[in-house]
């Protein structure tokens, strides 16, 4: 019986021990000893491990925002039946630290019922030794307890404790077009309780100071601002010795916008590393370049830079006149960075007096690889126009020289109007931009107010300028509009039909070639940067673009 | 017939008593009441005394006994022992006797004819264990434990041990014994069974908290009713099961 195995001689004495039976001592079922020696159904009898474990709970919950209360003050949210409901209702039994908890789930209850039911298994030690483990039930009571936020902001709807107001001294928009770009696409107004449009910007409301203090970081990191914060005390608890306040953050952005031409002052000129005078503004980031159109050297500064010596443009987009490029002949080994500019001169002539008189102005440019005779250029007009600045005059009092035409971008205008003049179904561009939801004051007839029409042709020069830039296009999220590209897929073999068999009309140069590659020139949105609109998926979406004419745009072209 | 009693409400009656088959042994208590209960079952048939032993009440642990005589611990007085001495029959020897282990009660258990005694108990207690008492000692542990009289208690007809015996175990001190063993508890699932109860072969008395399961088997085993074991539990089993359903 006693099973001895031998390891070479060695023996291992193995005894059995077949645990024999005893009688339970309540209820005389033979059952294995153990350490209370009753069965399980007579412990159960006697002894309830869940004694002293609440087994109803009360909890508050507010309707408004489906939060549970956490006493004392913190409110958390949670589903019905999800993992932080049941940590919530576990840490509201009281009489749980005694025992050990095993396992917990919910039972379904109806959702309106207004009660919550858990099942709870716990283990616990009775008598000496013996680990006893209980199922039970506790039930949940919901009340409606309107939480002090909901409350708050019912009797207060456009209460906001930090507000961000956002300026720039500009006659135009177009920068805080390009800002809602970047804030939609980095999803930094989420936090934002209310946007507002006004005169020269958009204010920001939050419901917290730390937001608007995280919305300007983003700003930091996107345009030169520079900013100051107030507050302003609403309420004051005598008792505890706590303050309301209402905080406003004045941020102002820089009033640079790209294509303005700035005259620097003698100072800054030379601690920019002697850059001429008067300099384009090439590119606002959260630095700004500027850019010597003579010398094709440039110069990044940041806000407080710019602050230090802060100059206004001389001349901005309004100021730009049509030149036509009569001839241009690029200089060679001058180019500069990343050959974006090529310096060149050109012999270019006011497109007012093109066929009229003889004016032709000699200029320097850096828009060499772009421009080709016959091209259109805008650029501002040193000698017509009225240019003020201190800075300027001491300049040119100072007797320096300065150039008769600025060249700043070729001009599409004409081959845009030509385009829409041909195509004539304008199906517009088949991209669209998601916008912020804003309050816009509505003062288009006062006299502060912007008329409409500014406000569109801001729009629309903000587009052309995407369609120009392939650097500021990839900074933002632009989405296709798949009706009109489905349009213009449909439209493009039918009009291309009908312009070959459309006479040229008089006074338009060159055939269909000719047309066809202006055509290409213009600058458009290549496909491959179009984003799906999640949102505006329709069940058509698997087409593909087969034949027709897809627009591509001649990604080796350079933009500015 | 088994009953149930208490001492000082204390259900460990095998502390503060002695039976064996010629004498029984009481401790001194404040009220009469164990006492008397003993003495009611008991008198018209054996002398039943009160004495302490080392000065305390522990007369159960500390002594060990059957018929042939009685054993006491080097710690017993003179008084004591000359007052037992006096008390009981003269066929019955009483001996003082040296043991490291004093609390004889726990080391040794027997009956008149067989005892079991803790392992490590000296070879000359040994001896006057086998002379005094006039039985056969086996040196044994039952379930593990080596404090024999604590955890078994036996008689000429039959014994009681600790529950978790094993089967193996308890066939082999039933037949060192010569007599049936049951593996059960006392005083509600207690399984120090030599505290619990006292017994001899005509009566057993243990503490207020045993249940009638307890007590049905010790009546069966000890022999203390005229019945077939089986039967009884069976039944017992029966009537109860219904109400626990």
């Amino acid at each position: 019986m006693e099973p001895s195995t031998s390891y070479g001689g060695q023996v291992t004495f193995q005894p059995y021990a077949t645990q024999g039976y005893v009688l339970c001592c309540l209820c005389g079922t033979s059952i294995l000893p153990n350490p209370s020696n009753m069965c399980v159904n007579c412990i159960r009898s006697q002894v309830d491990i869940t004694e002293g474990i609440q087994k109803q709970v009360t909890i508050l919950w507010c309707k408004e925002c489906g939060r549970y209360l956490q006493p004392p003050k913190h409110w958390v949210s949670a589903e019905l039946e999800s993992k932080e409901l049941l940590t919530f209702c576990i840490k509201k039994i009281k009489g749980l630290q005694k025992v050990k908890l095993v396992d917990a789930g919910f039972i379904w209850t109806e959702p309106h019922s207004k009660r919550l039911k858990v099942k709870l298994t716990i283990q616990a030690e009775v008598f000496n030794g013996a680990i006893l483990q209980q199922t039970f039930v506790v039930d949940y009571v919901v009340e409606n307890n309107m939480c002090p936020d909901c409350n708050r902001q019912n009797a207060n709807p456009n209460s906001w404790v930090a507000c961000v107001q956002l300026r720039q001294h500009v006659y135009h928009k177009r920068t805080f077009l390009f800002l809602e770009q970047l804030i939609l696409k980095h999803d930094a107004a989420a936090n934002c309780v209310k946007v507002k449009d006004i005169h020269e910007g958009i204010d920001f409301f939050y419901a917290q100071r730390g937001h608007a203090l995280k919305f300007i970081d983003f700003l930091q990191s996107v345009v030169p601002i520079r900013f100051r914060a107030d507050k302003q005390l609403v309420s004051h608890d005598t008792h505890n010795n706590t303050y309301n306040y209402k905080f406003t953050f004045s941020v102002e952005i820089v009033p640079l916008c790209k294509d303005d031409l700035v005259c620097l002052p003698a100072k800054m000129a030379s601690s920019c590393g002697n850059l001429g005078p008067l300099v384009l503004v090439t590119r606002i980031t959260n630095q700004i370049t500027i850019t010597d159109p003579i010398t094709l050297r440039s110069y990044s500064m940041d806000a407080p830079v710019y602050y230090r010596h802060p100059v206004t443009a001389l001349a901005s987009q309004r100021a730009l006149v049509p030149f036509i490029v009569l001839d241009i002949e690029p200089v060679q080994g001058a180019q500069g960075n990343n050959s974006r500019f090529q310096l060149a001169e050109a012999q270019v002539a006011r497109l007012s007096d093109f066929g009229r008189n003889d004016t032709v102005f000699y200029a320097r440019t850096h828009l060499g690889n772009i421009l080709h005779p016959g091209d259109t250029a805008l650029g501002y007009d040193m000698t017509a126009s009225q240019l003020v600045g201190l800075d300027y005059e001491a300049y040119v009092n100072k007797g320096g020289r300065v150039p008769d035409v600025v060249l700043v971008r070729k001009s599409y205008e004409d081959k845009r109007r030509k385009r829409q003049a041909k195509g004539g179904t304008a199906v517009g561009r088949p991209w669209k931009l998601k916008t912020l939801d804003m309050e816009v004051e509505d003062n288009t007839s006062g006299p502060r107010g912007r008329k409409e029409a500014a406000v569109d042709a801001d729009r629309e020069r903000f587009l052309q300028e995407l369609e120009e830039d392939p650097d500021m296009r990839a900074r933002i999220n632009i989405y296709k509009d798949a009706e009109r590209l489905k349009q213009q897929q449909l439209v493009g073999p039918q009009q291309h039909r009908m312009q070959q068999e459309r006479t040229t009309p008089v006074g338009t140069q060159g055939d269909d070639n000719d047309e066809e590659e202006e055509d290409e020139d213009l600058p458009q949105i290549p496909l491959e940067e179009l984003l799906d609109d999640l949102e505006g998926l329709n069940l058509e979406d698997g087409q593909q673009a087969v034949g027709g004419r897809v627009e591509e745009c001649n990604a080796d072209m350079d933009m500015d | 017939m088994a009953t149930r009693c208490q001492f000082e409400n204390s259900n460990d009656v095998g502390v503060f008593a002695k039976l064996t088959n010629a004498y029984c042994i009481c401790a001194l208590g404040g009220a009469e009441n164990f006492y008397s209960v003993f003495e009611a079952e008991l008198s018209d048939h054996i002398p039943v005394i009160k004495s302490s032993v080392a000065g305390t009440r522990l007369v159960g642990r500390l002594t060990v006994g059957n018929r042939n005589g009685l054993l006491l611990p080097n710690t017993t007085s003179d008084q004591e022992l000359t007052h037992i001495r006096n008390c009981l029959p003269d066929e019955v020897v009483v001996q003082r006797i040296d043991e490291r282990l004093s609390a004889l009660g726990n080391c040794i258990a027997c009956n008149d004819y067989v005892a079991l005694i803790h392992p490590d108990i000296d070879r000359e207690t040994e001896e006057i264990v086998a002379d005094v008492l006039g039985v056969e000692v086996f040196r044994q542990t039952v379930a593990g434990n080596v404090l024999v009289g604590s955890y078994c208690a036996f008689t000429n007809q039959g014994g009681l041990v600790h529950p978790k015996t094993s089967i193996e175990d308890l066939d082999e001190l039933s037949s060192l014994l010569q007599i049936p063993l049951v593996a059960g508890t006392v005083n509600r699932g207690s399984d120090v069974i030599g505290a619990g109860l006292v017994a001899n072969d005509w009566a057993a008395f243990c503490g207020l908290d045993t249940t009638s399961t307890e007590l049905s088997v010790i009546e069966s085993v000890f022999k203390l009713r005229d019945a077939q074991p089986m039967n009884i539990i069976n039944d017992l089993r029966a009537s109860l099961i219904d109400t626990m359903a």
